[in-house]
């Protein structure tokens, strides 16, 4: 029966459909904007609405360096995926190496915050709606980084021990796909938390 | 029909699967299906899962009509009222009609785009363990959760779970977080399949099958699974938010702190009310397949239909606070979602009148899957009509709380979605198992669940009407309201004798129907080019397809779609 039962084979090429792997993490990426969404709701809902202190203009220091490091790190990581697609294994590790320090420059940076907030000024997840919305929607954002940073070490890994070549930059691709938006979603978390929420 | 190249071969092979398979040990077949990564497997757990569950919440439901059939009726206990309710809604929606829409979805997809298997099987086969194992969490907890009223506790907070009831001081114990938690590993069961079928429709359709030319089923799948995606993850956002006010003494939802319970209200609705659509759109799909099938005619306005779902996502999530209209917005806020609510009547108007141009000038023939098809029709416009009732704001503010508001969204759930539901069925069982649901029983249980339907829920209304408020657990007598409780628990029953026949028709034709062959309705998408049921792997050369109805085109070589499309 003529057209249906026609093989696949003889038209190589000519039928192309989005790669999978994309389609997946662009459909999880859509998922988590809309939960990231609802935190900065109840963020913004509750901006100023705290009884009690400590309020954010009080005790937030605007964390412009790490910032800089996590942003930077969208940008090492496609040097690194350039590299990778040329076959430049040197390149694409240490740029790749430079992207997981960057990160973990920053989730120090978030810890070290952490730590102040709590041992000088006493502000802990239970003390007032300040404390609860900040450090649910920073932690959530922390909590992405650190699943980003462990995805990240065992890309490297596997680097290391020579198994990522350019036959895999698609996938490779799929990861920093996450890490571009876990960096898009600081740039929203910065502006709520530091910018509109002082 | 059957005999084309491709199939025949698949044929050959199931049948030295089957000869294979007939002298294995039980735990080796129990083995298989708890690690198989098969699309259709997946699919046959989701349904058999929900049906289960179904079973479960039809029991809750029958104990709370029995105790309100009466007034000052004790035959439970109130706090055990309160559970049966929450556990009936909460099972109903994300352990039955979650899964089984799922489960459609999941066996039907890839068959009908001419893939071989889901995008991504091992997140399959995740996904539903999620969602199993959170509905055994769910149930755990009659065993094992301590609540206010001590050990044993379900949750009986509502389904809703409203703020503060689910605060520390009024959820003492666990029964709230056993609901929260649940809810929260479903919903990430739900967006693992989602994110499946998406990628599924979007990546691994044959080669031919356009977006334009896919089986409605397809598109409609994609746009529930994008909805999904939208606003089931705000209820999971929510929930967190909840486990940290439970457990890390945070103040969300705290009044006394601050806190909001409206916010409760609004991020539950934000995923609660497109979640109706999350349901109904598989249901359209159901229709739009069977419908055209039977009436002997393509879909009537196929781009339109596609259009006009896409139009009720985009809607569906702009109206969910018509379900807050008593908790004092302002009267801007009131107009727009009044606005919205009305706006969405429109595209579902479309969709009605598209079938029914489907139908007009059709050889209708009146097989038990086209006649839930046509109950749902008028069902699903009646419920249309109370839900542009209860969307007018000031109606809705004499009539919120009450039964009106359950008799309006069964309708929805049971006349629409389950109708729909029972009638891909009654279409796709052939498919699934190779043999035919028998008709004379499936047109009994098709009158006896219209009749019994008609009874509960057209009956409902009139105490919502006369201010009866839901989930009281018993009444005093002489408010008008007995007479119509008693013709809803009379409803009630004959639901679950018309229940009983489906599941005695499915046991019985399962051993004893006759054998289905590959095309036993004469029907257009690919899933019917297989064999019944089909082979693992599905399709043995992967098809290509020309027009939006490719069995036609083959069964037709002389007058193809393809030609006119």
């Amino acid at each position: 029966m003529s057209a249906i039962a026609t093989p696949i084979a003889q038209t190589p090429g000519a039928w192309k459909l989005p790669y999978r792997s994309k389609v997946g993490m662009a459909c999880l990426i859509i998922a988590e904007s809309a939960i990231f969404t609802i935190f900065v709701v109840a963020y913004l809902y509750y901006a100023g609405k705290s009884l009690s202190g400590p309020t954010p203009r009080e005790v937030l220091e605007t964390p412009i360096f790490y910032t800089i490091c996590l942003l930077s790190s969208s940008l090492t990581i496609h040097f690194a995926e350039r590299f990778l697609v040329r076959g430049g294994r040197a390149g694409f590790l240490g740029f790749w190496f430079l992207t997981i320090v960057l990160g973990g420059l920053f989730l120090f940076g978030t810890g070290r915050e952490w730590h102040r907030l709590i041992y000088e000024h006493g502000l802990t997840i239970s003390t007032n709606l300040f404390g609860t919305t900040y450090y649910s929607l920073v932690g959530l954002h922390a909590f992405h980084v650190t699943v980003g940073l462990i995805m990240l070490s065992i890309v490297f890994l596997f680097g290391l021990a020579g198994r990522v070549g350019s036959e895999q930059s698609a996938r490779v691709e799929v990861l920093s796909m996450y890490w571009h938006f876990v960096d898009g979603v600081w740039v929203v978390v910065f502006t709520v938390v530091y910018i509109l929420g002082r | 029909m059957g005999d084309f190249g491709g199939t025949a071969m698949s044929s050959d092979a199931m049948a030295i699967r089957a000869a294979q398979a007939a002298g294995r040990p039980w735990v080796e077949t129990l083995h298989d299906w708890v690690t198989t990564v098969d699309h259709k497997r997946l699919g046959i757990l989701y349904i058999v899962y929900s049906l289960l569950f179904l079973v479960i919440g039809g029991l809750e439901a029958t104990i709370m009509r029995i105790q309100l059939m009466r007034p000052h009726s004790d035959f439970v206990p109130p706090q055990v009222f309160n559970r049966m309710f929450t556990m009936h809604g909460t099972t109903m929606i994300f352990f039955v009609a979650m899964p089984i829409v799922f489960g459609f979805a999941n066996y039907l997809v890839p068959l009908m785009v001419g893939a071989r298997d889901m995008a991504f099987p091992r997140l399959n086969a995740f996904s539903f363990w999620l969602t199993a194992f959170s509905g055994i969490l769910l149930y755990f907890s009659f065993v094992g959760g301590s609540g206010l009223y001590g050990a044993g506790n379900a949750p009986d907070v509502g389904w809703w779970a409203y703020a503060p009831l689910t605060s520390r001081a009024f959820s003492p114990g666990h029964s709230s977080d056993y609901w929260t938690v649940a809810v929260l590993v479903s919903g990430f069961g739900s967006i693992g399949t989602a994110t499946n079928i998406i990628a599924t429709v979007l990546s691994m359709r044959c080669p031919g099958m356009t977006l334009g030319r896919m089986p409605l089923m397809a598109w409609l799948s994609l746009v529930m699974a994008g909805l999904v995606l939208i606003t089931i993850t705000p209820l999971s956002a929510a929930q967190i938010m909840l486990l940290v006010d439970r457990y890390l003494g945070g103040h969300f939802f705290d009044t006394q702190a601050g806190g909001s319970a409206a916010l409760w209200m609004h991020f539950f609705w934000i995923f609660g009310h497109p979640e109706v659509y999350i349901l109904v759109i598989p249901a359209f799909a159901i229709a739009s397949e069977i419908i055209p099938v039977f009436s002997r005619k393509p879909i009537f306005g196929y781009p339109i239909m596609v259009a006009a779902t896409v139009c009720i996502g985009f809607i569906s999530m702009s109206v969910w606070a018509h379900h807050m209209f008593t908790i004092g917005m302002t009267s801007t806020a009131n107009t727009f979602f009044v606005l919205t609510t009305m706006a969405i009547s429109v595209p579902t108007g479309i969709k009605i009148f598209n079938w029914l141009g489907t139908m007009w000038g059709g050889k209708i023939q009146f097989k038990t899957p086209m006649l839930f098809c046509i109950a749902f029709l008028f069902q699903f416009l009646v419920a249309g009509l109370t839900g542009i009732m209860l969307g007018a704001a000031p109606f809705n503010w004499q009539l919120n709380g009450s039964y009106f508001v359950v008799a309006h969204f069964h309708y929805v759930i049971v006349g629409a979605i389950l109708f729909c539901i029972f009638g891909g069925f009654y279409y796709w069982f052939p498919k699934v198992t190779g043999r035919m649901l028998d008709e004379k029983l499936g047109k009994l249980h098709f009158w006896l669940f219209v009749i019994g339907f008609h009874l509960t829920f057209d009956a409902m209304h009139i105490p919502g009407l006369l201010g009866m408020p839901r989930r009281i657990y018993t009444y005093e007598p002489g408010r008008g309201w007995d007479i119509w409780n008693v013709i809803v628990t009379i409803g009630t029953f004959i639901q679950g004798i018309a229940t009983l026949v489906f599941v005695a028709n499915l046991i019985l034709s399962y051993f004893r129907g006759p054998r289905a062959g590959n095309d036993p309705w004469d029907a257009w998408t690919l899933e019917w080019s297989v064999s019944s049921p089909p082979p693992a792997y599905n399709f043995a050369v992967i098809p290509t397809v020309e027009s939006r109805r490719p069995l036609w085109d083959r069964k037709h070589p002389e007058d193809p779609d393809s030609r006119y499309e």
